[in-house]
């Protein structure tokens, strides 16, 4: 079906004059789930231009010279929004080169900036981009087991970002949001790398608070050395600026009732914007939470004790705390995180199966990531004047069958191959000639056809790439020309 | 070395007792747990699950076990069976395999989602397991996510075949088919009730029969096992947890 919807994608872009052919594209047809004001309509149209949306809605006027994407019968949502994990800060979790999401030591704690070491060619990125993924927080591993599972990291982990999965010039037009939130330890594993309690783990992030504040009112005299001693160094408390002045929210791995209790009144006493991580007994609370506003990245699978801070982990969490008024986001899983990003789909879903419904699980993915972090007003809804990250799906995209036709980031449709597709492609081949090493990525994802000529990814995006040369696609090793 | 494996653990301790001699004369033999063990492998009384994740491996495995005259009955992980179907179907081998986990190890960096799919095609034995706490509780979700991403390379597995990636084919391996893993006249009455088709994410197990005893119903609680532990610890609100 990618083949279909890319073909004619191929034949239009391909036959129209250079200065229109990426700039306008309209997606027709299909009942569009635009997780915004308009709510969900049939047979509508998304109109694209210049990598935004510029128009959604049942009676769109499309431009003459627009690409047009027929999706009827097809569902259209915002693409996925992933709000935690180490998407392009890791390749083999086992091996430790690879592994840039962790700082052993304590050389730096609150400003510790995990956006420097982002990849935006890492293979996790295509894996998970095509099964819907377009946006995602990068954060600092939190309470991490070493190899001889002892916690590393620190209370304070560092800084995260959100990044965009789609093509990229450089890191900067991969990160569009630095600093977007301070990940903080808390329970029993804030315990372990405070020094054996939960209350040392606690008076850390009070310390190093006012410690920012001391700092922030007497830098003169820090820097000639005429202040006391903070606990932070230099560069951490200059990363505590952002923190106290709320506009770098906590994010906070915390599941026991009480702690987060303990936090809700420190974050109140500082006036600090939070998101929870984790959150199992967060449901236990959620009437104090929906009054500070405070938003839970879920598991939404948890039914298990698995600490003495989880005893009260249920399935119908998220439902509860959306009855609740919490904003509630999935990712909290670790089987849906990272590598398996995507699978925040099957969170979603197994979310309405214990009773949320699912406009809500699908605003989890969406929209709702982006409010926590402040990038509402660029995606997670399909409304004109945001960038256009948006994915055609054959059918529920909650459902476990369901994978994207086509996924859409800043306007752009990305290649629907990863490195898994391409073992998939060299394995499945049942007549092959030659050994698996010389077989070469051909035929069966990475061509469409345009005006009858076999055309390779790489070609067709490398032309795309001359007309829209602020865009740049990870480039693949070279394809053969099939015989056909 | 003979009674010097594992020391403190219990079976080692019951060996060092030997053998009771039936005529009540000399020394017991030296009992050897692991070599006994392995004898059982090469009479065909105990089967061989290999833990073993890459296609070079699993090949190694099976010369080893043509040599020396034995099989093998599963190759659990198993991320890279896709790359040997044929050889897996050829020796009547399984492969257990997770969904999707992929990239933790290097052994791992070459997992795809048509694993089971293209075993299937091949007419190899696949089984979906996990061994994840949150996993292991829904491997008709993990089988569905096999499903998709076949149906998405062009391989169609109907319901009836996955359905035995978790039944059938997992008891084959285990050597237990002929008492379980599919619903016939004269097997145990393990049976699973769903509220719909079991390869939607929105299904949900009703009830569960074990040799022909209720042990869980959704839609009772108060009627479902508690354990020990969450006995005064765990709020006990009922419902599904």
């Amino acid at each position: 079906m990618n083949r279909i919807l890319l073909t004619a994608l191929v034949v239009l872009i391909c036959s129209l004059p250079a200065t229109l052919q990426a700039a306008t594209t309209a997606i027709t047809g299909a009942r569009v789930h635009t997780v915004g004001p308009q709510g969900t309509l049939e047979n509508a149209t998304v109109l694209i231009e210049d990598g935004r949306i510029v128009a959604v809605g049942t009676d769109v006027d499309v431009p003459g010279a627009a690409t047009r994407i027929d999706a009827s019968g097809k569902i259209v949502t915002p693409g996925l929004f992933t709000p935690l994990g180490q998407l392009g800060l890791t390749e083999v979790s086992a091996v430790s080169g690879t592994v840039d999401y962790i700082q052993r030591g304590h050389d730096f704690t609150a400003g510790f900036d995990v956006a420097a070491a982002y990849n935006p060619r890492s293979t996790l990125i295509a894996v998970n981009r095509i099964e819907g993924i377009t946006r995602a927080a990068i954060t600092p591993g939190g309470a991490w087991p070493d190899m001889q599972q002892q916690l590393v990291s620190h209370v304070l982990s560092g800084l995260g970002a959100i990044v965009q999965l789609g093509a990229v010039e450089d890191n900067e037009d991969a990160l569009v949001r630095r600093r977007a939130m301070l990940v903080v330890n808390l329970g029993e594993d804030g315990g372990v790398l405070a020094g054996g309690s939960r209350a040392a783990a606690m008076m850390t992030l009070r310390t190093a608070l006012d410690d920012a504040l001391d700092y922030a009112g007497n830098k003169d005299a820090y820097e000639s050395r005429e202040r006391r001693e903070y606990s932070l160094s230099r560069t951490d408390l200059e990363a505590m600026q952002d923190v106290i002045e709320g506009s770098v929210p906590l994010l906070v791995y915390v599941d026991r009732a009480s702690d987060i209790r303990a936090l809700l009144d420190l974050t109140g006493e500082y006036s600090l914007p939070l998101i929870i991580a984790g959150g199992a007994e967060a449901w236990m609370v959620a009437d104090e939470l929906a009054e500070h506003d405070v938003g839970v990245i879920l598991s939404s699978v948890n039914n298990l004790p698995g600490t003495f801070d989880e005893l009260n982990a249920r399935l119908d969490a998220a439902a509860l705390l959306d009855a609740a008024g919490v904003a509630v986001t999935f990712g909290g899983d670790r089987n849906a995180q990272n590598h398996n990003a995507r699978n925040i789909t099957q969170s979603a879903g197994i979310a309405v199966a214990n009773g949320l419904t699912w406009e809500t699980a699908l605003r989890a993915i969406t929209l709702t990531p982006a409010e926590l972090y402040g990038v509402a007003d660029q995606v997670g809804s399909l409304e004109a004047g945001k960038d256009a990250d948006i994915v055609i799906w054959k059918n529920d995209p909650l459902e476990l069958t369901s994978y994207p036709e086509q996924v859409f980031i800043r306007g752009y449709p990305v290649p629907m191959e990863s490195r898994q597709t391409l073992l998939r492609d060299r394995y499945m081949q049942t007549d092959a000639e030659r050994p698996p090493a010389f077989r070469h990525p051909e035929c069966t994802t990475r061509h469409a056809i345009d005006g009858g000529q076999m055309r390779f990814y790489d070609e067709l995006f490398s032309d795309l790439l001359k007309q829209r040369p602020d865009r740049q696609v990870p480039v693949h090793p070279v394809a053969r020309v099939p015989n056909a | 070395m003979p009674g010097t494996a594992a020391p403190g653990s219990r079976p080692p301790t019951i060996s060092r007792r030997g053998r009771p001699q039936r005529d009540g004369e000399g020394e017991a033999p030296t009992r050897n747990l692991k070599l006994e063990t392995l004898a059982g492998v090469l009479e065909g009384e105990i089967l061989i699950h290999n833990h073993c994740y890459r296609a070079d491996e699993m090949a190694v495995m099976l010369a080893i076990a043509d040599e020396f005259d034995y099989e093998i009955s599963a190759f659990h992980h198993a991320v890279e069976a896709y790359k040997i179907p044929d050889l897996l179907a050829e020796n009547d081998v399984c492969a257990a395999i997770w969904a999707d986990w992929w990239g933790f190890k290097m052994e791992a960096y070459d997992g795809i989602r048509e694993n089971a799919a293209l075993l299937d095609r091949a007419g190899a034995c696949a089984i979906v397991h996990s061994d994840d706490e949150f996993g292991i509780q829904r491997l008709n979700q993990e089988s569905a996510k096999i499903m998709g991403a076949a149906a998405t390379a062009g391989i169609d597995i109907p319901p009836e075949r996955a359905i035995r990636w978790i039944t059938g084919n997992a008891a084959k391996a285990l050597g237990i088919l002929e008492q379980t893993g599919t619903l016939e006249a004269g097997k145990m009455a393990d049976v699973t009730v769903w509220s719909g088709n079991p390869f939607s994410v929105y299904t949900t197990v009703e009830r569960v029969y074990i040799d022909g005893a209720l042990v869980y119903d959704r839609q009772r609680p108060e009627q479902n096992p508690v354990t020990d532990f969450s006995l005064g610890t765990a709020a006990m609100t009922g419902g599904a947890r």
